[in-house]
């Protein structure tokens, strides 16, 4: 079983193509969006996370690789910059996944990448900039 | 046996002083007994790191040739406005001052990326910052405009002044409402979605002197990691709140104004911030150490969480209508735990001030104290305390009169 994160950055002409589709019924992968925003006739992005056997995710990155499309890993494009964070767990409850994690005493403020879905809530809350997200 | 300041000193001089910071003395009286743990404990030092708008510096930026006043006229660091109305070269900078061109909360909610509080964090991290003055002429001060890059390092004074820091306890902030509110507080989801605090707890300087007896008017302490002073009590301190038995206030109560030389502080200890919708203002690092001269102080400093209380408290339509009434009340033991319970509902917690920065504080404090590069100082006045009958009033408009100034 492997699972993989990506940004597809589409072009207006790609925008009606239905990716997601293809990418179930054509590779056998289960496909999680974790974040979508198109608009017909403007570039769109699309975060999806693939999962399924290794063969079969390969596959579907190489469908994806052949449509003319901006790909990159998720986890790229997210920086959390520890130096800047006071660890004042304001950002902890708005993270809707968890990636953004108080330890038991409620101390220290850990991010993890993969648990990360480019929601940007984060980005309003924190005073500091400590996370970066680019697209 | 009660203790004194200078037999205190006295000891940290030799090295011989026993410094514990505001969460270890807990453990300590419970194990010792508070009489016992009185005689041991020299000092306890505290912590806090938060956001506190009521911050500021001034500077002499020295004099130009030809001399200029900016007194009267205008003033920009890096194009955020500096208060001019003093002398000739002198200017002071708000934490919370933003660019004139700023959009503010124009376009809904204000993003807020640069104020005074960045201006200052900038300064003390030796970075440049671009001034730009104005005056109107005068026979002494004929220039009328000069533009340079400053370092805080060719300023003649930089100190930071702060008229109100270090609030003794805070609300609980929650939303009542069905929309998304962007406060001061933070970002607060609809319909109790969050809530947001924003105070050290047991480790905060004057929830563990809570009737002042010790932190008064010229207290040495810790400032943005320097040394600067505590010089007034802070503006809206209103030591006449309910306290619960131990003293201990609970609901927002004591402030303090501080100042120190910005020279020597550290841009780990003084961070712009921005809140989005809200603004921007400086997170200030402080620590105060408290004289254990008796048993009575070392009990209130042996505060812990669970004993100190706060006030849940409406952003969306008590706050901002001075609407009195709490939704609730819960102690920092609960806050901190990361939930909370509100009407009946489970609230996930944020700080906005840091705990885990605060320890580094009350730690480093406690160092230097053990090394002898810190003493305590005897405040020359002590602050306005529970008895005092001050009261914190609101504003009482009246209609300007139309004749006045004709």
């Amino acid at each position: 079983m492997k699972k993989k994160r990506v940004v597809l950055t589409l072009p207006p002409d790609l925008i009606e193509q239905p990716i997601v589709y293809n990418l179930i019924k054509n590779h056998d992968l289960m496909v999680s969006i974790l974040r979508a925003n198109i608009t017909p006739k403007e570039q769109g992005r699309l975060v999806i996370e693939l999962s399924g056997e290794k063969r079969k995710v390969d596959a579907g990155m190489a469908y994806l690789a052949g449509l003319e499309i901006e790909i990159q890993p998720l986890a790229q494009d997210i920086k959390w910059h520890e130096d800047r964070c006071i660890h004042c767990t304001f950002c902890v409850p708005t993270c809707p996944t968890g990636a953004l994690h108080r330890d038991e005493e409620g101390l220290q403020v850990s991010f993890n990448k993969d648990k990360c879905i480019a929601c940007e809530l984060c980005i309003k809350v924190c005073p500091y900039n400590v996370v970066e997200i680019q697209f | 046996m009660a203790k004194t300041i200078k037999e205190i000193n006295e000891r940290i001089k030799k090295g011989k002083a026993v410094v514990v910071t505001a969460e270890e003395v807990i453990e300590l009286a419970e194990k010792k007994g508070t009489k016992k743990a009185a005689q041991e404990v020299d000092v306890v030092t505290t912590g806090t790191f938060g956001p506190m708008c009521s911050s500021g510096a001034y500077f002499n930026f020295g004099h130009t040739k030809p001399r200029i006043k900016v007194g009267g006229g205008t003033s920009f660091l890096n194009n955020v406005p500096a208060y001019t109305g003093f002398a000739a070269v002198d200017i002071y900078i708000g934490a919370t001052a933003i660019p004139d061109g700023d959009p503010r909360n124009s376009v809904f909610p204000g993003e807020f990326n640069y104020g005074g509080g960045h201006v200052i964090e900038d300064l003390v991290n030796g970075k440049d910052v671009a001034f730009v003055g104005t005056g109107y002429g005068t026979d002494c001060y004929p220039r009328k405009h000069v533009e340079t890059l400053i370092n805080i390092k060719d300023l003649n004074e930089a100190v930071l002044f702060n008229p109100r820091n270090g609030y003794q306890n805070y609300n609980v902030a929650v939303n009542l409402s069905d929309k998304v509110i962007y406060t001061y507080m933070g970002m607060l989801q609809p319909r109790l979605g969050n809530a947001n605090y924003c105070s050290a707890g047991q480790l905060s300087p004057l929830l563990n002197d809570p009737l002042y007896k010790t932190i008064g008017i010229g207290t040495r302490i810790f400032l943005g990691g320097g040394i600067g002073y505590v010089v007034w009590n802070g503006t809206q301190h209103n030591p006449g709140v309910k306290r619960t038995p131990g003293g201990v206030p609970t609901s927002p109560a004591g402030t303090l104004a501080v100042m120190g030389d910005l020279k020597q502080m550290s841009p780990q200890w003084l961070k712009g911030a921005s809140f989005t919708g809200y603004g921007v203002t400086l997170t200030v690092g402080i620590g105060i150490p408290i004289p254990i001269l008796n048993e009575e102080i070392l009990v209130h400093a042996a505060v812990k969480d669970e004993d100190i209380k706060a006030q849940v408290v409406d952003y969306s339509q008590s706050y901002p209508q001075v609407q009195p009434g709490s939704l609730g009340e819960v102690n920092y033991s609960q806050l901190k735990s990361g939930t909370i319970e509100v009407n009946g509902k489970k609230i996930n917690t944020g700080g906005i001030s840091s705990y885990a920065k605060a320890r580094e504080i009350a730690q480093s404090l406690k160092q230097s104290i053990e090394k002898g590069a810190f003493l305590l100082t005897e405040p020359v006045a002590l602050l306005p305390s529970a008895d005092a009958g001050v009261t914190f009033k609101l504003l009482n408009e009246r209609p300007l009169r139309k004749t006045r100034g004709k």
